[in-house]
């Protein structure tokens, strides 16, 4: 992985930023679970630049490299009837053409 | 699998000794044909490939267990592991390939309880875990690891107060996750060989916490 593919995509988001994931299901192999699609989210962490694997899956090289966000969800915001306490969370990784920014979703 | 013999059902040498094609399910047929492929190219040699199941296989829940013992009783190196996990662990002479997947060390505390899962696969911190149990892979885990955590972890025998926040880890990307257990009361003065005995597999995935004494030894 070199640096310079790294530089090629610049962090948008920051640690608290929120962020709605978005839909799709690109042909090919993609790692954004269906079930947080659409969903609001929080940016819990900036895990660094990886390789996209939508590319990597169809024998490319995976540049340019994708920030990597772990990104925090409330259960109660996935599950319409999780059975737990609202400040049970569940974190994922996501990559940053995944991801939009949305403002604070009102009473979260 | 560890006598050859080149049989007439054998279509490429030696290699896949001792299995009947005829029992072999399509997975395995795929992976066959692969293998033969990827020698026949010249990728890699049937040495190799067995060097590395025998690489997985010396892998085990110990190597994990060794890093907790370490993290509980040096809170020095348990900063640097939740900091730098891969270079805290040379530390510790775990030497691992400087490629992905990267791992990622997540503490448990007396607040802040952590599950790992990996709803579209498999993923495991094999380097530190070895292979992941059976049940890890199971769709049954996959899919209520994320809708029902409490209850998963109430199965294992882990019932949490709603007073700890639960946080399940799906491994979607090239990060494998590890849970740092929380140490359990009442080990002060263990060694850390002592304490690595209390650090279960289970409770570095996250559905159970660590054993609380020393098992009992078996004969």
């Amino acid at each position: 992985m070199s640096a310079r593919a790294l530089a090629d995509i610049a962090p948008r988001y920051q640690v608290g930023d929120w962020v709605r994931v978005r839909q799709g299901s690109p042909p090919g192999h993609f790692r954004t679970p269906q079930y947080v699609q659409g969903k609001p989210g929080r940016v819990a962490a900036l895990c660094g630049a990886f390789r996209n694997p939508e590319s990597l899956a169809r024998g490319g090289d995976g540049f340019p490299a994708q920030p990597l966000y772990r990104v925090e969800f409330a259960q109660t915001a996935l599950w319409g009837r999780y059975r737990g306490p609202a400040h049970d969370k569940l974190l994922l990784d996501l990559y940053q053409h995944w991801l939009e920014p949305i403002d604070e979703p009102e009473g979260a | 699998m560890s006598e050859h013999h080149d049989g007439p059902q054998s279509h490429s040498g030696p290699a896949h000794s001792g299995m009947d094609d005829a029992r072999l399910d399509y997975y395995a047929r795929l992976t066959q044909a692969l293998e033969d492929l990827l020698v026949a190219k010249g990728v890699c040699t049937r040495r190799e490939v067995q060097q590395e199941m025998d690489r997985m296989d010396a892998r085990t829940p110990a190597g994990g267990a060794r890093v907790v013992a370490r993290a509980w009783s040096d809170a020095g190196f348990k900063a640097r592991l939740l900091a730098d996990p891969m270079t805290a662990l040379k530390e510790l002479g775990f030497s691992l390939p400087d490629t992905t997947p990267r791992l990622a060390v997540v503490e448990n505390t007396h607040r802040v309880h952590h599950l790992v899962v990996c709803t579209l696969c498999s993923c495991y911190p094999r380097m530190l875990l070895g292979r992941p149990p059976d049940w890890y892979k199971s769709l049954a885990y996959r899919s209520r690891a994320v809708t029902d955590p409490r209850g998963v972890m109430r199965e294992f025998g882990l019932e949490l107060s709603e007073g700890v926040e639960v946080r399940v880890l799906d491994s979607t990307a090239d990060l494998r996750y590890l849970v740092l257990p929380h140490r359990p009361a009442g080990t002060q003065g263990m060694t850390e060989a002592q304490l690595a005995k209390l650090v279960t597999r289970d409770s570095m995935i996250g559905v159970t916490e660590p054993l609380h004494s020393e098992p009992a030894r078996a004969g």
